[in-house]
């Protein structure tokens, strides 16, 4: 099977919806290439999972097409749709064991016995389950059963795409590693397209190719995680992304420099020529992690106070005051953090301006 | 044991362990001294060890109304559990039908026991009764106070259509206690409505089952008012089960049988919900590849 | 008040919940449970709370032995993972509830509540119901219950463990900062190091694994020197990496080929075999310094986390995470090296007790 292209999809729980709250699901096109790492990241209510349902078929838009390839599958049963997918709560079924657990899609199927066998045994495989094949899956453990969830979408030939909803949600941090790693393994070996749905962006950016990110119904930007990371579209993206998220400063332009509260921050001149076009609100972004605290004044540095510095093991996160506002730093364990007074450096290449939330430049 | 921290808390138990006590347990007791004692009258009583127990456990009329009993028994659950489950799967799981359905079977529960007894009196009355009219006019003779099977037809009806009711209703929030992904993932891994029913809903189900086959068990062996008002035990003996035996036997007096009767009455309905309830509780859960 | 357990054990039937366990948290103190699930967590706080009793030995309070005080006069406060809340009861309700059985004044009630919701957030949500509300603002509302009491002790079960990811981020910056104004003992249970750094950096942690308390004490200090083995895992997101080694004739081998002089925290041990370790953070694709050891690896995988990678690399049959700063496109199978610094390696003897670890000072944090 080939890609996945959502067209003018929209959805809403309502009969008649009318405002545009109503809409889960704002219209939105998108391309799903086959063989691809997607995910879907946003807090919760965002519209993910009714994304997600869409393409599985649990939910039929209320507007737009569904196309798997050439075909039109908008009103296809999620069973004929050669899509799988894994759930927040792993799915099993108690009275079986592992190896009927795998097998039960092909046998729903009429697959033969022997081939039945043969594309078990593989899989189990693949998720390091051969040895627990003959035990009764109710008494696996989360991440074991999370695996046989996932094996019953992999043991089918058929399956084009697999897709995931929070799945590693009741797996304990150490393993979610491991499911991690396994997840991409198989990505890689298997070439089938896999859509995961998360709130938890280290869970997506690690998971992902491509990762759109969602607001409110809405997409506002996908991307890889470098673009996600170094260039988001919007603010939402730049705060969502990243821990701490980015920081935002309304500001000014006069000049050629953004003013912050009355302090002036020169800008690159391509920078400062988009600022001098745009219309709207703006405002100044920055990841903490491109900043860097200084004891000295500079070129492009702001004086800042320093008010509370977090020391989480490998790295400190300071929080410093720049008139008022609230910046964050990230700093290396081993760096010395200014007892009162530092100055902030901005380096131009990854300072953003924002004009209304949508990035300029 | 340790000491409980605040031993004060056992006063509030102290209620109910007394009501127990006047309710249940000297009634057992009062039980239990006549089922060994031969009583003439006040201040005559003699000491009869086990005999009573002997009379009763060899008495032909007890083993036709124990066999009796238990072929009624196991019809009962033979047919309202899967009638049971089959109503909860076909009852919708949202919108205003739910609160109709749910009235609409809660109905018989409702009733009086002694009052469904007679509304089955009038309804299967084969001159003026809806449905002995209606089978008359078929051509089917009809007749529960005349021939014993159509006695037995009619209290197994009566009993199913007052009870069916409480197993569907186990069943329903057995159903919808179950998380909407199990159906999900049914729907994608292509599995068919009778493997959703055998592999998600009936595995899941087995708790709620458990307490209907225990509850229609032991509700349905002690049965008594209902096919007493109905058929009064006949005609003949066809319809004396346990109890109604029990009461013809109190009642002329035979208290010391009766109250052996009684006790191993008790005993076989102990037994039984012991043996069900670790039979289902076994159910699905032993391994096997 | 202050909380004792002298040999305080746990268990169910058969099952050992907690090991005997000794346990002294100062007034005031802001105690961090770190462990994986099962450790037991859960099992301490209601032993703490006085929900279950001790199997043996005797938890004091104040010095006096806990069974002598019904639950009711403790004053304890707990939030779960789940968020619990009377289902009925407005938000306001809810915080009121605690201070309505204390018998406080109805003007007094009101201050309170009001003070509490505002610190939370919740001022605009007074008169919702639970069912009305976001998770992050339903578990607020528990939060603010548990706040309102003025409980002497304060026990948080992963309360944020449910909650979407950038919602955890704000209310463990909103936790800190209310803990920090507290005279109750608070008791945080996590299987997140990250979170046990976060709310706990400043206080103390307890490192749990299987009912048994592997050690205790400052929460920087138990990271940067885990007393064993199993510590070091616990408290490494990503895995420590660990390679098998020994110290022979002044000279340190890893695994089967990688050798280096023994210098810093690493001199003093004496021949034998051992343990090594170093965190992900300090494993790097890119020399960093002239003495760095170089380790050539295979890559097996290259996670990116926005403004980490991790690659997953293996060296002769071990695998290794590297945590790298930026992004990082690495295919699979390339080989590459990493280096390590011989002052960032911890070395734990054959019983898993730690031998050298890093050289780290306590420095005191420069703004608090």
């Amino acid at each position: 099977m080939a890609r996945i292209n959502l067209k003018d999809i929209a959805h809403s729980y309502m009969s008649a919806p009318e405002a545009e709250a109503d809409w889960a699901l704002k219209p939105l096109n998108h391309v799903w290439e086959d063989g691809g790492a997607y995910a879907l990241l946003g807090p919760s209510g965002c519209g993910k999972t009714t994304l997600l349902n869409i393409i599985s078929g649990l939910v039929t838009p209320s507007r737009g097409q569904v196309l798997f390839g050439e075909e039109d599958v908008t009103e296809l049963p999620t069973a004929q749709r050669n899509i799988a997918q894994v759930f927040q709560f792993p799915v099993i079924y108690d009275t079986m064991t592992v190896y009927q657990n795998l097998a039960f899609p092909l046998r729903n199927r009429k697959v033969p016995e022997d081939r039945i066998r043969e594309r078990v045994e593989d899989v189990a495989e693949m998720l390091e389950l051969s040895d627990q094949l003959k035990q009764r899956a109710q008494r696996l453990t989360a991440d074991a059963k999370q695996k046989i969830s996932l094996g019953r979408g992999l043991v089918r030939a058929d399956v084009a795409a697999i897709l995931f909803d929070e799945p590693l949600t009741v797996i304990d941090p150490h393993l979610k590693w491991q499911l991690r790693r396994k997840l991409k393994q198989i990505h890689d070996r298997s070439g089938l397209t896999l859509i995961y749905v998360t709130h938890d962006q280290n869970e997506a950016l690690t998971f992902a190719d491509k990762v759109a990110v969602m607001n409110d119904g809405r997409v506002l930007q996908m991307g890889t995680p470098q673009e996600l990371f170094e260039a988001p579209q919007h603010t939402f993206v730049g705060f969502f992304i990243g821990s701490p998220g980015m920081n935002f400063l309304p500001c000014g332009f006069e000049a050629g420099a953004a003013t912050i509260e009355g302090a002036r921050l020169p800008l690159k001149a391509e920078l400062a020529e988009k600022a001098a076009a745009a219309a709207g609100e703006l405002k100044l972004g920055i990841r903490p992690e491109f900043l860097s605290l200084a004891r000295e004044n500079g070129e492009s540095r702001l004086e800042v106070a320093v008010r509370a510095v977090e020391d989480l093991g490998n790295f400190k996160i300071v929080s410093t005051e720049l008139r008022g506002r609230t910046v964050k730093v990230k700093v290396p364990e081993d760096q010395e953090v200014p007892a009162e007074t530092a100055f902030l450096d901005f380096p131009a290449d990854f300072t953003r301006l924002y004009a209304d939330d949508q990035l300029i430049g | 044991m340790e000491k409980w921290e605040d031993n004060r808390a056992w006063f509030m138990v102290l209620p109910v362990f007394v009501i127990v006590a006047f309710s249940a347990i000297i009634p057992l007791m009062t039980v239990v001294n006549y089922s060994v004692q031969d009583i003439f009258g006040p201040g005559e009583a003699y000491f009869v060890g086990t005999e009573w127990f002997a009379e009763m456990l060899s008495n032909t009329r007890l083993h036709d109304a124990l066999l009796r009993q238990f072929l009624f028994s196991g019809l009962v659950l033979l047919i309202e559990i899967p009638l049971g489950v089959m109503i909860a799967l076909a009852m919708p799981a949202q919108g205003w039908r739910v609160s109709l359905c749910l009235v609409l079977l809660a109905l018989p529960l409702l009733i009086p026991w002694n009052v469904i007894g007679t509304i089955w009196i009038i309804f299967t009355r084969p001159d003026i009764g809806l449905m002995g009219v209606s089978l008359n006019a078929l051509g089917l003779e009809f007749d529960h106070t005349a021939a014993p099977l159509d006695a037995w037809v009619t209290v197994m009806l009566m009993e199913v259509w007052h009870w069916t009711p409480l197993v569907a209703l186990l069943a329903y929030a057995g159903l919808r206690a179950i998380p909407d992904a199990y159906y999900q993932a049914a729907r994608i891994d292509g599995a068919s409505a009778w493997a959703v029913f055998r592999y998600i809903q009936l595995p899941k189900m087995r708790g709620v089952l458990t307490i209907a086959v225990l509850l229609r068990f032991m509700d349905s062996f002690l049965i008594y008012a209902e096919p007493f008002v109905l058929t009064g035990g006949g005609p003949g003996n066809s319809t004396t089960f346990l109890s109604i035996y029990l009461v013809k036997l109190s009642t002329a007096m035979d208290l010391g049988p009766a109250a052996a009767f009684s006790i191993i009455y008790f005993l076989i309905v102990l037994l039984f919900c012991w043996l069900f309830y670790q039979a289902l509780q076994n159910v699905g859960t032993g391994d096997k590849s | 008040m202050s909380l004792v357990f002298e040999g305080v054990s746990r268990k169910v039937g058969a099952e050992t919940h907690i090991y005997p366990m000794d346990l002294a948290l100062e007034p005031g103190s802001l105690n961090v449970i770190l462990g994986p699930t099962l450790a037991g967590k859960t099992s301490i706080l209601r032993l703490m709370a006085g929900l279950d009793k001790p199997s043996g030995g005797r938890i004091l309070i104040e010095g006096a032995d806990s069974r002598g005080i019904p639950l009711r006069r403790r004053r304890v406060a707990m939030v779960y993972q789940q968020f619990i809340n009377y289902p009925s009861f407005t938000v306001f309700d809810n915080i009121a509830s605690p201070l309505r059985r204390a018998g406080l004044e109805r003007a007094e009630i009101d201050r309170r509540v009001g003070e509490i919701a505002e610190v939370l957030k919740l001022t605009p949500l007074l008169q919702r119901l639970p069912a009305e509300l976001s998770g992050g603002q339903q578990q607020r509302t528990a939060l603010a219950r548990a706040l309102a009491k003025d409980a002497d002790l304060l026990l948080l079960d992963e309360p944020l463990v449910n909650l979407d990811y950038k919602l955890r981020e704000e209310l463990r910056e909103e936790l800190r900062a209310i803990f920090r104004r507290r005279s109750a003992i608070v008791v945080y249970a996590t299987t997140e190091p990250g979170e046990a750094l976060m709310i706990g950096g400043r206080g103390s942690v307890l490192v749990l694994d299987q009912g048994r308390l592997l050690q205790s004490g400052p929460t920087l200090a138990a990271y940067h020197q885990p007393a064993t083995l199993r510590v070091g895992a616990v408290f490494s997101d990503p895995p420590m990496n660990l390679i098998a080694g020994e110290v022979a004739d002044g000279r340190a081998r890893l695994g089967a080929d990688i050798e280096l002089p023994l210098s810093g925290q690493l001199a003093r041990l004496s021949p034998g075999g051992y343990t090594f370790g170093v965190r992900a953070n300090h494993l790097f694709v890119a020399r960093q310094s002239e003495d760095d050891i170089a380790i050539e690896a295979r890559v097996e995988l290259a996670e990116i986390s926005g403004s980490e990678t991790f690659i997953h690399a293996a060296h002769s049959g071990t695998s290794w995470v590297a945590q790298e700063e930026g992004v990082h496109s690495l295919g699979l199978g390339e080989a590459i090296q990493v280096f390590v610094n011989p002052r960032h390696l911890f070395a734990f003897d054959g019983e898993g007790r730690l031998m050298a670890a890093p050289a780290w000072s306590a420095a005191p944090m420069a703004a608090q």
